[in-house]
């Protein structure tokens, strides 16, 4: 009883993802990239960096990166904490 | 428990620097090849996993010492933010120091500061502060691997309270 | 259809990490199963910006290629790896707490040893 469950669910499931994946828009044929097309001309020109990503990810889109590293620190943060030996009570 | 076979220790050991000589290459060539802040800090990372292999806990935990992680941590969001912060006149993230394709190519690129300005040197900062972390992350999990042996019953440890 | 390769295998892999946290009853499969999940979805941001015959996107390794494929998608690609890395070290940090406290990895048998 319980497998059948289970297969039906993972039936379920695997036919709403082949539904999905199966309207994405072709491969190797994105639909909209004026944006892309922008940064590809421009990373070089303005900021004269070769990298295009690395461009990408400090220089335009930096609020990304920073919520990167908090998200970074925050698990340094927790597993610090939890790993914590010692310590005095109050 | 037994060690590793000498072949895996002896390569970890030799090959552990090597590791930290790549990723500073990875970090600080992070606006002209594949690769960044965030990988090359992944790979100097490796260092502190190589030693552990190489040497075993109890050496590795009496030689490292955990503040010197957390302030390469602290020390590489500082610089990450307070270059962000430098670009404030305009915006923040203003890329302050940079110099466009034509005076690059025309000769005012030399000198110490790349000529994509702040993307490198973000680079340079996000690389210390991931370094740091996954470093202090592998000691802080490795230590939590013997906490069960090492804390005495009724002293705190862990999340106990 | 066979063109869309790509996205079926991040289908698979996709399925693959669903079935293991929905079927295993072992906390470090289960985290398995998570971190199957984030790579499916990383290989889905990368293959959604792949355009056919475009080249790297750094310029002198590019040559004289017009087409360059999508830079956005890597870029998020990044944010989405050191992600996933932080929610996996503090998954397998919080299983080692839950090993340390319940002394079992079972699922069921953590659930009936509450308190």
């Amino acid at each position: 009883m319980k497998k059948t469950m289970f297969i039906a669910a993972a039936l379920v499931l695997g036919g709403i993802v082949w539904g999905v994946l199966d309207n994405v828009h072709p491969f190797g044929d994105p639909l909209k990239t004026p944006v892309d097309d922008y940064y590809i001309a421009h990373a070089l020109k303005d900021r004269s960096s070769e990298n295009i990503v690395t461009s990408l990810v400090f220089d335009y889109r930096g609020f990304d990166t920073i919520g990167e590293a908090a998200v970074l620190f925050t698990a340094l943060c927790s597993v610090t904490a939890l790993f914590r030996q010692g310590g005095r009570r109050d | 428990m037994n060690p590793l076979s000498v072949v895996v220790r002896k390569g970890c050991d030799i090959f552990a620097w090597f590791m930290v000589v790549f990723g500073a290459n990875v970090i600080i060539h992070g606006d002209l090849t594949p690769g960044g802040g965030f990988q090359g800090g992944a790979i100097v990372a490796t260092f502190l996993t190589f030693l552990l292999v190489a040497y075993g806990g109890n050496r590795l935990l009496s030689w490292v010492n955990e503040r010197f992680y957390t302030s390469l941590v602290g020390f590489g969001l500082l610089l990450f933010i307070g270059l962000a912060f430098m670009g404030f006149p305009t915006s923040f993230f203003y890329n302050f120091v940079s110099v466009t394709h034509e005076a690059a190519m025309a000769g005012g690129a030399h000198g110490i500061i790349p000529p994509s300005g702040t993307i490198a040197l973000m680079d340079i900062a996000v690389g210390i502060e991931v370094a740091g972390g996954l470093s202090l992350i592998v000691i802080y999990m490795f230590k939590g691997i013997r906490l069960y042996e090492t804390s005495p019953v009724g002293t705190e440890c862990g999340h106990d309270r | 259809m066979i063109g869309n390769a790509p996205f079926i295998v991040v289908g698979v892999l996709f399925l693959m990490g669903t079935v293991a946290i929905l079927s295993e009853r072992n906390l470090v499969k289960i985290s398995i199963g998570v971190s199957v999940i984030a790579s499916a979805i990383n290989l889905f941001l990368v293959a959604m910006g792949y355009r056919n015959g475009g080249a790297i996107p750094i310029h002198y390794l590019a040559g004289a290629h017009a087409k360059v494929v999508l830079p956005i998608p890597q870029c998020l690609t990044l944010t989405a790896i050191v992600i996933a890395l932080a929610t996996t070290a503090l998954m397998l940090a919080l299983i080692m707490m839950l090993y340390k406290h319940y002394g079992t990895l079972d699922v069921n048998e953590i659930r009936r040893l509450r308190g």
